[in-house]
């Protein structure tokens, strides 16, 4: 990435659960490794979301989800996101996602789903380096 | 009646020989054996001393700090006979679907003995909106039952005498408009309002930072929670209007004191509200309760359960003056951790569960909610659901811990444990006092920002390995074994709700719809107790959604103050 | 074609993604920034452009939300930009103003953009003017700047504005006295939000008394307006404050005030670029080094190798123009 360079996220919580403690560890260690984190607050729908993904022009879009409704959701906001030709940013899924529901979900267009126990450290890691590889792909 | 427990002198001799232990026993055996850590942390951040002895409570005093069960302060329980009269209530919270599923297990609950009924609603309801708002697209009977009118709770609690149960509604926000549907549905039965029994959760506060499920700002939502106390205590005698609850801070990233601290201020903050409106304690206070997290500290949680009566006690009595001893008591009841359980591994949960069922049980719980363990994967499995409640049996039958009462207590480590609890939560509390109180302190995101840093000071102690949680950071395993076909919810039930609440719109009397949501317009604007209004507009067929959409109107929509 | 160009012709088009691409453009300080912001100028001076600021905790993301409320019912368009700042200690940044701006969010006739400081007062400055002016191109009614605080990126963004909103609290203390020597100086508007707190005209007649003899560069009175963002109070007459200074304004000799504006943006392009092209012209001289080391050992004074390199710098052109 060119120097200056800041990888940009939107945290975001899709769905009517509440539970963001989650959501809000991953924006804090985010943030501590010096990425520029936008969190969009609880109950977003999938509209609002890649709205502000778009306008933001974030390279990362971290999806939170815990109350059971993500295979209506997810595939709802990737969706969106295809239609306004943002297929180039990276979409992750993080919360009580169901392991079979994992290979429908990334043929919808989620690159990953991290279930709990990731660190954060593994977080940042996988972001960096695929952001990072994708910069070089462009150059 | 002062009776300490310990003579001085011999505190002192038995000082003397601690020390003589220290330097001689234990210096030599750390040099061949180090100990595992530096210092040994509870969550709350107390560090374990290496032993108790006499000398660390020698202030105890008998009467003063612990009582017998049954007396103040109740650290030793509130009941003379404890478990060995009545175990604890086995209270699962469930819920899914449609009205009539639901209403379809509670049957069965109801035929397998049960009385005590506990409803979980889905999401759209919790938060105020009709199953066929934008927002519900996805969520309606997903992780609890969908109620829009007061149609699905006649369908809810259809064949069952609300008289001869008791029922549990996990509602905050829009509790007054549940517990209106709820009164509306005895008036229909014919059963009196002072035959009905149960509780709303109707803990507003520890929404605004910690659950994050609100509809109104803090002031109106204070409002709504106590005119819900003083209709009960007017009208519906044997409910509990409110369950002043510590889960949801802890879940959220608080520690065991936090979570301990931050709800007694929320229910001194009711009380002096409730006293405000011109309630007198002992008219109400018998009715309110509590509800705990249990974690994985069994020592912790045991203090913090112990300290909580007791704390609560004096404050009931000393600073409200409250005379009568249930006012005094803090009946609370308790789940195990959901944040607990993991993914990986997850049959290991059970065990987790376990532990935290013998906390609550050893702390003195009146009912308890047991986990389920694949809840870190997906909703939880009826096998699985079952699992939990067998873990409670297994404690209350097979572990003898219930046979004598508080078997803890007096025990050097639990009682010097239970007074450093004790100590923060006055720490805690003065502080808060400090700021002006439970609002201006969640304005100001006092709690919201404690809560984010225990969290996250949490997680990284979890990635250095500080903290050992097994299977996640340690003892992990290449096969791991999912046991259990997970729980799916059937789509259909969703469009059918949805279906129902479109023909109810279409064929009730607009006319008393209208004039209902006015007579409840003027109650707001005259700021008088929305109760009998919002009674009556749930039978006049408002629903959920319009009455909780007037009062958003009229208070202001409410954004939750996000701390990171 | 150049991508620059691409992008703009999109964006004049109203898509949205090359508005957002553009605005990374410029954020990032990339080299086809200057292209872009050359290629849009003309399409630029359209939008009315609102500067609001003032400390944490004043409630300014969620006043934001409430006055382009406003400016939504008389059917105008706005583009926000809401500067956070970058922390110090990691580099990364936490931009929370949208959580408070919930009710614009699928808004089409709304553009909201977050901006972190990036630790570099030149450079944010910089980057927010260029968004404004890609928002403006972008042919936003208004545009809305917000900041935190007053240092001095803060002062220096609201040079762009062509009214400047101050938003204060009960509650914070001293606050106001700290304001005084930034924003006191800057604003046109001043807003006591929270005015439901007993203490709130406690904090208007203070503010009144400090402002009383005060007039801005173009001579207006600098006003008072008592607003509760979360429930919209007041919110109605700062619009019409915000409307009548501009009529102000344009009444009294806007030229003058724009052309004082322009000026000033390119006083300070020039300072910057005008350092920037010094450095690297120094930079390859064999005489910088030594001087460093001279300085360095105490055997020259800083300012005294600064004239001397200066000296040097300044009679360069001189011989290429003779050659």
């Amino acid at each position: 990435m060119e120097s200056g360079m800041k990888i940009r996220v939107l945290v975001a919580k899709p769905g009517l659960d509440s539970h963001d403690r989650g959501a809000k560890v991953v924006a804090r260690a985010l943030r501590d490794a010096g990425m520029e984190v936008i969190y969009t607050g609880l109950r977003q729908t999938p509209e609002q979301i890649v709205e502000a993904a778009l306008q933001e022009d974030v390279d990362v879009l971290a999806l939170s989800i815990l109350s059971g409704a993500h295979m209506t959701l997810l595939p709802a906001i990737t969706g969106l996101m295809e239609e306004r030709g943002m297929s180039d940013v990276l979409v992750l899924a993080g919360g009580i996602i169901p392991k079979e529901d994992i290979p429908m979900l990334k043929e919808c267009g989620i690159a990953d789903v991290f279930g709990p126990g990731t660190t954060t450290d593994e977080l940042v890691h996988y972001i960096r380096g695929k952001i990072e590889s994708e910069a070089k792909n462009l150059e | 009646m002062g009776l300490g427990v310990f003579a001085k002198d011999k505190v002192d001799l038995l000082s003397k020989e601690e020390s003589r232990w220290e330097e001689e026993v234990v210096r030599e055996w750390i040099n061949r054996l180090p100990e595992r850590r530096k210092e040994f942390l509870t969550t709350s951040g107390f560090k374990l001393k290496r032993l108790y002895t006499p000398s660390d409570v020698s202030g105890l005093d008998y009467m003063r700090d612990l009582g017998f069960p049954g007396d103040f302060p109740f650290s030793r329980g509130l009941h003379a006979t404890s478990y060995r009269g009545r175990l604890w209530t086995m209270r699962q919270f469930a819920g899914f679907g449609t009205a009539e599923e639901t209403n379809k297990r509670f049957k069965y609950l109801i035929r397998e003995g049960d009385t005590g009924l506990s409803v979980a609603f889905d999401f759209p309801t919790i938060l105020g909106y009709d199953s066929d708002h934008p927002l519900s697209k996805g969520e309606v009977g997903i992780c609890g039952v969908a109620v829009s009118s007061v149609k699905d709770m006649e369908t809810l609690f259809s064949g069952i005498p609300l008289d001869k149960v008791s029922t549990s509604m996990t509602i905050n926000g829009p509790a007054a408009v549940l517990l209106a549907m709820y009164i509306a549905v005895g008036d229909g039965q014919g059963v009196p309002r002072e035959r009905l029994s149960g509780t709303t959760q109707n803990d507003m506060l520890k929404e605004f930072f910690a659950q994050m499920l609100c509809m109104f700002p803090p002031k109106p939502s204070v409002k709504l929670v106590i005119d819900i106390i003083e209709y009960c205590t007017r009208h519906v005698p044997r409910w509990n209007p409110v369950s002043i609850s510590g889960y949801h801070i802890r879940e959220a990233g608080a520690n065991a004191l936090q979570e301990l601290a931050f709800t007694l201020a929320d229910g001194v903050t009711y009380v002096e509200s409730a006293l405000e409106r011109g309630l007198k304690v002992d008219e109400f206070a018998p009715r309110l309760s509590f509800f705990f997290a249990s974690y994985n500290n069994l020592l912790e949680e045991v203090a913090k359960f112990r300290a909580a009566r007791r704390i609560w006690a004096k404050i009931m009595r000393d600073r409200f003056k409250a005379e009568k001893k249930r006012s005094m008591w803090m009946r609370m009841h308790v789940q195990t951790s959901g944040c607990t359980l993991t993914a990986q591994q997850p049959i290991n949960n059970v065990m987790r569960v376990t532990i935290q069922t013998l906390a609550a049980v050893l702390g003195g719980a009146q009912s308890i909610h047991t986990n389920s363990f694949d809840e870190a994967l997906a909703l939880p499995s009826e096998r699985a659901v079952r699992t939990a409640l067998r873990t409670q049996q297994i404690a209350a039958h097979e572990s003898g811990v219930a046979d004598t009462i508080d078997p803890l207590g007096g025990s050097y480590c639990i009682e010097a444990l239970t007074d450093e609890m004790e100590e923060g939560v006055w720490g805690y509390l003065d502080k808060i006092e400090a700021m002006g109180g439970v609002v201006p302190a969640i304005e100001s995101g006092f709690f919201q920002r404690e809560i984010a840093d225990s969290s996250y000071k949490y997680q990284k102690e979890i990635e250095r390995k500080d903290r050992i949680v097994v299977g996640v950071n340690d003892f992990h395993t290449e096969d791991e074994w999912i046991p259990v076909r997970l729980l799916r919810v059937d789509e259909r039930a969703s469009e059918i709700q949805v279906a129902r609440l479109k023909k109810l719109k279409k064929e009730r009397d607009a006319k008393r719809v209208e004039e209902a949501l006015g007579r409840l317009r003027r109650d707001v604007e005259e700021d008088i107790n929305l109760m009998p209004a919002i009674i009556e507009a749930v039978k006049a067929y408002v629903t959920l959604g319009e009455i909780c959409g007037l009062l958003k109107e009229l208070y202001g929509d409410y954004h939750e103050l996000i701390v990171i | 074609m150049t991508h620059a160009e691409k992008l703009i012709r999109n964006m004049l088009k109203g898509d949205k993604r090359a508005t957002a691409r553009l605005l990374s453009i410029v954020e990032n300080g990339l080299p086809q920034a200057q292209e872009a912001i050359s290629l849009l100028y003309p399409h630029t001076g359209n939008a009315h452009i609102v500067g609001i600021t003032g400390p944490s905790g004043v409630g300014k993301s969620t006043l934001v939300e409430k006055l382009v409320g406003e400016i939504r019912k008389k059917d105008q368009t706005v583009g926000i930009v809401a500067v956070d700042p970058t922390s110090p200690f990691s580099g990364g940044a936490f931009l929370g103003d949208r959580i408070r701006m919930q009710s614009l969010s699928t808004d089409q006739g709304v553009f909201i953009r977050s901006m972190a400081s990036r630790g570099n007062p030149g450079g944010v400055a910089r980057a927010t003017k260029d968004a404004v002016k890609i928002l403006d191109a972008a042919g936003m009614d208004f545009v809305i700047v917000e900041t935190v605080g007053a240092g001095q990126s803060e002062v220096e963004v609201m040079r762009i504005a062509e009214v400047v909103v101050v938003i204060l609290a009960p509650g914070l203390g001293d606050e106001i006295q700290a304001l005084k020597a930034g924003q006191m100086e800057i604003g046109d508007i001043f807003v006591v939000n929270k005015s439901d707190i007993e203490s709130a005209d406690r904090v208007v007649v203070d503010l009144k008394s400090t402002l009383a003899m005060k007039t801005t560069k173009d001579g207006w009175r600098p006003e008072v307006v008592k607003t509760i963002a979360t429930t919209g109070a007041g919110v109605d007459e700062l619009m019409e404050k915000i409307l009548e200074h501009k009529e102000y304004v344009e009444s009294t000799g806007s030229e003058k005030t724009r052309r004082r504006r322009v000026q000033n943006e390119i006083e300070s392009i020039l300072r910057e670029k005008a350092a920037e092209h010094v450095m690297r012209l120094l930079e390859e001289t064999i005489q910088f080094n030594e001087i460093v080391e001279a300085v360095g050992a105490l055997k020259k004074d800083p300012y005294t190798a600064v004239d001397e390199l200066l000296l040097n710098v300044t009679a360069k052109p001189k011989k290429e123009g003779e050659a």
